[in-house]
């Protein structure tokens, strides 16, 4: 249930968020000039190589969206005290995740056209991130039916909880189905590192900056639903207190 | 109570849900008047629009199981347009009673209705598309066909629950069905290209594609009676 309470804050923005944010900005900056700028041209792939400094975290804050949307869904049905907070992180990390989804299969799409030659490929795994990305876009559509804002969150978590069990289902039937997906090029198979330093410190450093900028999303966006689901109970409480007045005003 | 007595109830709850929802069919006759020809329909603008003989057999098994997908969902709005319609759903939820039963009782009557829907489309694409099959080829279709409508009748049925009642159902439903019947469309159809020998492929290729039904029904059994009560709880 929610708190009658008026919320305590007017703005989402706290000391922590502001230190994420700002971190966020110089973390951001420094893989956009060294991507951009500092790093050299791949060997085979020319100047295309600079996608991945998008691609590759894009892909890493998608996934860890979605493991956090399950894990917080998780929490919310199983934990004795059904927190609305579990539900609101849950739906918050679902909308960021399909963002930075759309994202990863953009990107993808145009490195796939200059290396492949093709905009789509019916690889296992970009076939899977699709229906990944089609999953979580009827999660966000479940999150918007009608009812309460406990109705919202159980049906949501358990379409999320079934998310888990679908995806190694599709995968998997796509992997039989055909594969031609570049393997991965960082580390071979005996561990050893396969890239030049600069381009492997962007990489990273790129992976912590979007690894922030989710977070920062996350902790702004949670706060907005928690808002918006107290401005519905408030506008509700209000006409329900409106409709008693007129039956102790006849 | 004792486990074999909830066990008895729930079997009888089961067996009450799937006689109710298939005398409803029988007397409405909704499948067999409207999702029959519309399924029909399918196939044969299907042929309309690849206008091939070759490409037609090599692609039957593929357009049943379209042909099948887009059927069940039309079964399963109907049949939970009806249990909601007179809150009769919200009844059931009232009464106190094991909603996996529920669950399992609507799953098995959807089941066999695809099954019968399939066995018409199978028939359809032997005349339509004249594909051929052997002894041992029907061996494989009919357990793919029991494999895959047992996992289609399992999520339809958890799925068909989640959106009942609400706004906007019609557009949800294969929203959020498609992605999951993605691995049963092509497990499904790889297993019945065995069975039919379309593209050269052999039929001990086929089995190991009914395992993965197998598994998809089994996954969504066990998760579909464990989600269906708090999904259409209010």
């Amino acid at each position: 249930m929610l708190s009658q309470s008026a919320p305590k804050f007017s703005s989402t923005g706290t000391q922590a968020t502001r230190i994420v944010g700002a971190l966020t900005i110089i973390v951001m900056t420094w893989v956009l000039i060294s991507g951009l700028v500092f790093t050299p041209a791949d060997v085979v792939q020319g100047e295309s190589v600079r996608i991945m400094y998008v691609h590759v975290p894009s892909a890493w804050v998608a996934y860890l969206a979605f493991i956090v949307t399950a894990i917080a869904s998780a929490f919310y049905i199983f934990a004795k005290r059904h927190s609305l907070g579990f539900d609101r992180v849950a739906g918050a990390s679902a909308e960021v995740g399909v963002m930075f989804m759309v994202i990863t299969l953009v990107t993808g799409s145009l490195w796939g056209r200059l290396t492949w030659g093709e905009f789509w490929q019916w690889d296992p795994r970009l076939t899977t991130t699709a229906f990944l990305l089609v999953t979580y876009v009827g999660y966000l559509a479940v999150r918007r039916l009608d009812g309460s804002v406990e109705q919202r969150a159980r049906r949501s978590a358990v379409i999320a909880l079934l998310a888990v069990l679908e995806i190694p289902l599709v995968h998997f039937s796509v992997v039989f189905w055909r594969s031609l997906h570049q393997r991965a090029t960082i580390l071979d198979p005996n561990g050893d590192v396969k890239m030049d330093g600069l381009m492997l410190f962007t990489l990273f450093t790129g992976v912590v900056g979007f690894t922030l900028v989710f977070v920062w999303l996350i902790l702004h966006r949670q706060r907005t639903m928690l808002l918006s689901d107290l401005a519905n109970q408030s506008g509700l409480d209000a006409a329900i207190l409106a409709r008693q007045n007129e039956s102790v005003s006849i | 109570m004792k486990k074999t007595a909830i066990k008895t109830a729930k079997r009888r709850v089961a067996s009450a849900v799937f006689i109710k929802d298939l005398r409803i069919e029988a007397r409405s006759r909704v499948v067999t008047n409207q999702v029959l020809p519309f399924a029909g329909l399918i196939m044969v603008m299907f042929a309309f629009a690849l206008d091939n003989d070759d490409v037609l057999q090599r692609v039957a098994g593929g357009l049943i199981w379209l042909a099948t997908i887009f059927s069940l969902f039309i079964i399963v709005q109907r049949s939970f347009a009806i249990d909601t319609s007179d809150s009769a759903l919200d009844s059931l939820r009232v009464a106190g009673i094991d909603l996996s039963a529920v669950f399992f009782g609507k799953a098995v009557a959807l089941t066999l209705q695809l099954i019968a829907l399939d066995v018409v489309l199978i028939g359809a694409a032997f005349l339509l598309y004249q594909i051929q099959v052997s002894a041992l080829g029907v061996v494989l279709l009919v357990t793919c066909v029991v494999c895959a409508t047992t996992g289609l009748g399992f999520v339809g049925t958890l799925y068909g629950g989640l959106t009942a009642g609400t706004n906007g159902r019609e557009t949800l439903l294969p929203l959020l069905l498609l992605p999951v019947v993605a691995p049963v469309l092509i497990a499904a159809t790889r297993a019945t290209e065995a069975a039919l020998g379309s593209s050269g492929a052999e039929i001990s290729e086929g089995w190991a594609w009914v395992g993965l039904l197998t598994i998809f029904a089994a996954v969504f059994g066990v998760g579909g009676s464990l989600a269906f009560g708090p999904l259409i709880d209010e």
